[in-house]
């Protein structure tokens, strides 16, 4: 017994060209739609995670401090603004506050980092609220500073590889002229942290002679405080803004909107280029098959009969281009991500392009039913072909 | 085959094409009929309109006029001919048919080919039809192959093959030789006559080749739309 399946599957052999092209038209359709898909996903939970990494819902900064900077910080950037040091127990009286936390970033050139120098980044912290904040912090080797006004230095992995340091080892702050002596080396985090070099407050507020200054208040809020409340009454405090993560993301995502607007586009044309090339294949392989299945009609085929026929051969292309494209989104996800990460003005630090089964599942539905689509009209015109017309060969089309 | 008994008759049957606003008789009140059992060859010259008459008899087209029956019942209706479902039901229960070109699926094998109309529809007990056709049709060994690489004789027993899986009680051939050379030709005729004579298959056969004709019952002759019968 031969089923309809494998009459419409030896068909689509018979133009064997023909139907690779149609199918590397759905793969490359399949693999577009899946990558942004994967891509809205992915960007959206590594930005989640990296603000749930940095352990508070609100930063309070300088006035004037250019909104941006709230991206800047979660880069490890520069150019901020200062705030007074006092402004720190005002806030951790407040009810509201579970917790906060002091920090001061410093940037300083660096005449060897890259080929043509660049900015490096140190944290002031102090070692035990730091470590409160960050509980998932893991160190690879040696621990926090033994002092609050030490001269020394924990780096984050990737600092720690480019510099090439362990623990006992100097490093020197470029421009500053001061030595640290690295006590800790942190494990990989997937954060901006793998890039820090933390110090301890003190010490980095007398290197910039800042004694009584932060950048950033960073504050967690106990559980089931409206944070928009607490935010107007932190700006009753003297030229401060308050910037939340939860404004930080949107801002973030709002920058990336014209990406993905644009490449939503891209994928909708690639899906219908590719709908159009497997109306195109399937119809022309009807029209030279007119007679075939005329004669179909003879031997006992309905209408539905052949309209199930050539709906099989439309799935049959859908599907294996769907997989394929799944397929090669999945071993060039990768590529994707540095890609998408090259074009993007922020790009957090996690997987950008996260591609996982509910995914794969409403992409395989999508070609599914675009391939059903794509399928009816030359379905539908096969199975009106006459088997008289076909036999004698006129083309009633 | 079936032991019911399936006449075709055709009384004043009439079909007419329209070129333009000119009306072309086809098939200008044809009235015969056909017995169960029957091989009944119709000859005549290009245009006269044998091809449209077989086609009439296989349901495959409707007449303008007249009337027509298959075992005794009446099929068409002028006022309300029938729908193109309705013919198919016909024609997969009752008819096979064969045609100068083959129409092999050249995706298939010989087997998958023979099998084909089984896909579509199945008369009970129809199980192991295509294995035994293709014995029966000295066509076993190639099985396994494609159309493509066989001799036309062959593609030829594997389209009647095909026709006879689901065990007609009809076959109507339109120029089953035309195709084939004399040798082959006669073959072919001859595979007819035996399926006629040894399983009591009713054969209607439209050829232009006068000798191959004389291998039928009954002859007929078309002329101008008309028939008659030659002696």
């Amino acid at each position: 017994m031969i089923t309809k399946f494998q009459v419409a599957y030896k068909n689509l052999l018979r133009k064997r060209v023909r139907s690779l092209l149609t199918l590397i038209g759905i793969a490359l359709s399949a693999w577009v739609l899946v990558s942004l898909l994967g891509f809205n996903h992915g960007y959206e939970t590594s930005l989640n995670k990296d603000i749930d990494n940095m352990g508070f819902e609100l930063m309070l900064m300088a006035k004037g401090c250019p909104y941006e900077a709230a991206t800047m910080m979660l880069k490890g950037g520069t150019g901020l603004k200062y705030i007074k040091e006092s402004f720190m127990e005002d806030i951790a009286k407040e009810p509201e506050v579970e917790k906060a936390f002091p920090m001061l970033m410093s940037a300083v050139f660096d005449p060897n980092k890259g080929e043509s120098g660049g900015i490096a980044g140190y944290f002031g912290v102090e070692a035990k609220s730091f470590a409160e904040l960050k509980p998932s912090l893991k160190f690879r080797q040696g621990g926090w500073f033994t002092d609050v006004n030490a001269y020394e230095a924990v780096m984050g992995y990737e600092a720690a590889e480019l510099e090439q340091r362990e623990v006992g080892d100097k490093i020197l702050m470029p421009d500053k002229n001061v030595e640290f002596k690295v006590v800790g080396v942190l494990e990989r985090t997937g954060t901006q942290d793998d890039g820090t070099i933390f110090v301890p407050l003190k010490t980095l507020q007398k290197i910039f002679g800042r004694p009584d200054e932060l950048t950033t208040i960073g504050i967690k809020l106990k559980k089931g405080v409206d944070s928009t409340r607490f935010e107007e009454k932190l700006y009753k405090l003297p030229d401060v803004q308050v910037v939340s993560l939860t404004q930080v993301k949107q801002t973030i995502m709002g920058l990336i909107s014209t990406a993905k607007v644009m490449v939503l586009s891209i994928a909708i044309i690639a899906i219908l280029i590719a709908m159009v090339g497997v109306i195109n294949t399937i119809l022309t392989s009807v029209w030279e098959r007119f007679q075939e299945i005329g004669i179909l009609k003879t031997i006992g085929a309905m209408p539905w009969d052949i309209f199930k026929l050539i709906w099989i051969e439309t799935l049959i292309l859908c599907t294996t281009g769907g997989i394929l494209g799944i397929i090669l989104a999945l071993i060039l996800s990768r590529v994707t991500d540095l890609v998408i990460r090259y074009v993007l003005p922020y790009a957090p630090s996690g997987g950008l392009v996260l591609i996982d089964l509910k995914l794969v599942l409403i992409t395989m539905a999508a070609i599914l039913c675009i391939g059903l689509l794509s399928g009816l009209y030359p379905a539908w015109k096969a199975g009106r072909i006459m088997p008289l017309e076909a036999i004698r060969g006129e083309v009633g089309r | 085959m079936s032991q019911k008994n399936i006449s075709i008759e055709a009384i004043n049957l009439k079909k007419v094409y329209l070129r333009g606003s000119e009306e072309i008789p086809a098939v200008n009140d044809v009235s015969m009929r056909i017995n169960q059992g029957d091989f009944i060859s119709i000859i005549g010259p290009s245009g006269s309109g044998k091809t449209t008459l077989i086609n009439l008899l296989g349901f495959l087209d409707n007449p303008t006029s007249g009337e027509l029956y298959l075992g005794g019942r009446s099929i068409f209706n002028h006022a309300k001919p029938l729908s193109e479902r309705e013919l198919t039901k016909i024609r997969r229960e009752t008819f096979g048919y064969i045609f100068q070109n083959f129409y092999l699926i050249p995706t298939l094998t010989v087997m998958e080919n023979v099998m084909l109309p089984l896909t579509f529809y199945r008369k009970p007990g129809t199980e192991n039809e295509a294995v035994k056709l293709l014995k029966l049709l000295e066509m076993d060994h190639r099985k396994d192959h494609l159309p493509g690489q066989i001799s036309g004789g062959e593609m030829q027993r594997v389209a009647i093959a095909r026709a006879m899986v689901n065990r007609p009680e009809i076959l109507l051939a339109d120029e089953p030789t035309g195709n084939l050379d004399t040798k082959r030709s006669a073959e072919i005729v001859q595979v007819l006559q035996e399926l006629n004579r040894n399983v009591g298959l009713t054969v209607i056969m439209v050829t232009h080749n006068q000798d191959l004709a004389r291998h039928a019952d009954r002859m007929f002759e078309m002329k101008d739309g008309q028939i008659r019968q030659i002696d």
